[in-house]
């Protein structure tokens, strides 16, 4: 909280000065103050929800058949003697540092297990939003363009379904019909059995690694086992993404200056891409951080259907083996990662957006 | 028939007579407008017989949902007696099916209870009160709005413990902050209009002018967003269950359903198709509804 309120307390004295002088500098000032207070509110809450979990932290680390005298020395140790506020500004030292304590899992630091996972997700939910993207758009365009036709009733029915569908059926199903009764994929986790560790690790991701190696097989491999669960991911960006082009075009097609366009005799095609989609672009950009955000978060009932090692898989495991630093921890790094995304989409719509301003 | 004639005529009135005539003829246009439209029809046919499938359900089921018959496990779809065919532990799909109505309405019922009103109290008390309340207030609802959905309720489930009713808590704690923003943003609107100051001028203090002359005018972009946000409140519940964090075996919510089908799905693939279906359409029936009801509530934020 400390930073915000110092901003907080700054921005009054200096805003009529900064008004004529530096109007970037005060919205800078403005927007890292409501970072600040956003990213210490995701962590007052994961903060809570770890102290109101009915699992005893000293006893985790004791035991049952700790002495009293040892009991009392760790719970010292954690910190849990010492009033709430003092402990959460502890967390906040931790977190800061990376320090999401150790799994009681395998006993290893959770940001390590974290950096581990996380690549796989990065992967799985970069994939799909390229799919969501390279097919949600232009069937948005086309939909706003022909409104009404076919295509529209397609692109509706597409999006429709998308909001509807459970994902984690969606994935079962596609492992049954693909997998299952076709062969034509990979089936559960990153790469088959016989292809684990094969290259080097550099990035992380494995389609990347094994490019960089120079190892095709391995490349075959693992695409045929991200394709799936990434078109599924894709899927429902594209539902997403393709009502939003919609409704964003729509909105330009219906302006002046495409009907001036049109008089004058331009091509369709110019009309189109030239003029309206030019001027749809930033929304766009935003729609598309927003949806790629919902990805890396909405990956974690994909990730359980294809087995893959991501973070949705890490927490989820975490859960339901009452490891809470690493709960916590991951979701720590999820809230991080989607409010930053936000945040992201958040300026970019400021920068370019001369409305906005 | 003549009645009913009539019966229309006085509802479609241009003069109407009272204040309940008027507001009466106003819901009957409203309704006539929503019948046109056929998505939203069907969409609200599908859910009104998923109400009469919940409460009927002891008398439709053709079998017990619970009682195992691990002579008969797996059987496939169409077989006598099973028409949508048995599960691992020979359980009837078709009866357990039924029986998860229920469950999937009271989570359904419960989260659209709590998570609006919620909402509701905190944005029209931000937005009529102003000042440090509405900064405080807007700020815990951005940090909620901030935080990834799922994940959030994952670890409020894990803190609180498996079962349907802390999954209701769960989804209702991460699905609040839109109705505040809502009701917050209407309260604005409203809190400086003409007539508020003649009620305030009349002595009323700020509750009344909050739960009379407020609340009853963001009910109607409430409604239609709650309707618009059943289907993602039934697919979260749903991925809940199906994490097994929400109901509890052997409970047929339709989530843990295909839990339990996942195992045998290349071999079984109906155990975990059906109850994906019954997800699928409900939800869908919701999306189809809420569209229709925001083209006649609010006809503004449609194309």
């Amino acid at each position: 909280m400390a930073l915000a309120e110092d901003n907080n307390k700054r921005r009054p004295s200096r805003a009529p000065f900064s008004e004529r002088a530096w109007p970037a500098v005060a919205t800078t000032l403005k927007t890292l103050g409501s970072i600040a207070v956003t990213l210490v509110g995701l962590l007052f809450i994961t903060f809570i929800i770890g102290r109101v979990m009915p699992i005893d932290p000293v006893l985790a680390i004791v035991g049952e058949r700790a002495s009293q005298s040892t009991y009392d020395a760790v719970y010292e140790q954690l910190g849990l003697d010492k009033p709430l506020i003092v402990q959460f500004l502890y967390y906040l030292w931790d977190v800061i540092h990376l320090d999401f304590g150790t799994s009681l899992l395998n006993a290893r630091p959770v940001s390590e297990d974290i950096a581990r996972v996380f690549p796989a997700t990065l992967e799985l939910a970069t994939l799909g939003i390229i799919i969501g993207v390279t097919l949600g758009v232009p069937l948005g365009v086309l939909a706003a363009v022909r409104k009404g036709s076919w295509i529209d009733q397609v692109a509706r029915v597409v999006a429709l379904v998308g909001y509807s569908m459970p994902i984690f059926w969606l994935g079962l199903m596609g492992l049954l019909i693909f997998y299952g009764i076709l062969g034509w994929v990979g089936g559960p986790g990153r790469v088959g059995i016989f292809y684990v560790d094969v290259v080097p690790s550099v990035t992380g991701l494995i389609l990347i690694d094994a490019a960089l190696d120079g190892n095709w097989d391995v490349f075959k491999n693992a695409f045929s086992h991200i394709i799936l669960p990434a078109s599924l991911l894709g899927y429902f960006s594209l539902a997403y993404i393709s009502r939003m082009t919609r409704s964003f075009m729509l909105e330009q097609l219906s302006a002046e200056y495409i009907t001036t366009a049109r008089v004058k005799g331009m091509s369709e095609w110019n009309v189109v891409w030239r003029h309206a989609f030019n001027n749809i672009r930033v929304q766009l950009i935003t729609v598309i951080a927003l949806s790629y955000a919902t990805l890396l978060e909405g990956s974690v009932l994909t990730e359980i259907i294809f087995s893959w090692p991501g973070i949705g898989s890490y927490i989820t495991t975490a859960l339901l083996s009452a490891d809470m630093n690493a709960v916590l921890g991951g979701t720590v790094v999820v809230g991080l990662v989607f409010i930053l995304l936000n945040i992201f989409s958040d300026l970019l719509y400021k920068v370019f957006d001369p409305r906005a301003k | 028939m003549s009645e009913t004639q009539t019966l229309r005529q006085w509802l479609l009135t241009d003069t109407p007579s009272s204040r309940r005539h008027a507001k009466l003829s106003a819901l009957y246009q409203g309704w006539l407008s929503f019948r046109s439209n056929t998505m939203a029809m069907i969409g609200l046919w599908i859910l009104i017989l998923l109400v009469l499938v919940a409460f009927a359900a002891p008398l439709i089921a053709p079998h017990d949902p619970f009682v195992q018959s691990l002579g008969n496990r797996l059987a496939p779809l169409g077989t006598e007696d099973h028409v949508l065919g048995t599960d691992s532990l020979g359980r009837d799909i078709l009866s357990r099916l039924i029986y998860g109505a229920r469950i999937t309405l009271y989570i359904v019922a419960l989260v659209a209870l709590i998570a609006p009103v919620a909402g509701l109290l905190v944005g029209t008390v931000a937005g009529y009160v102003g000042g440090w309340t509405d900064t405080v207030l807007m700020r815990i609802t951005d940090i909620f709005l901030a935080f990834p959905r799922l994940v959030l309720a994952l670890a409020f489930v894990a803190a609180l413990g498996a079962g349907i009713e802390n999954a209701v808590l769960a989804i209702s704690l991460t699905a609040w902050p839109p109705y505040a923003r809502i009701a917050r943003a209407e309260t604005l609107t409203i809190r400086s209009s003409d007539y508020i100051s003649a009620i305030k001028l009349q002595g009323a203090g700020p509750l009344r002018i909050i739960t009379k002359h407020i609340w009853p005018l963001c009910i109607s972009s409430l409604i239609v967003r709650v309707t618009l946000d059943m289907a993602g409140i039934i697919l979260a519940a749903a991925g809940l269950g199906f994490l097994g964090l929400g109901a509890q075996p052997p409970s047929p919510e339709w989530g843990a359903m295909i839990s339990e089908g996942r195992r045998f799905i290349l071999d079984h693939w109906w155990v975990a198709t059906m109850p994906g279906l019954a997800i699928f359409t409900v939800s869908l029936a919701f999306n189809l509804l809420g569209d229709g009801l925001r083209d006649v509530l609010d006809p503004k934020a449609g194309e």
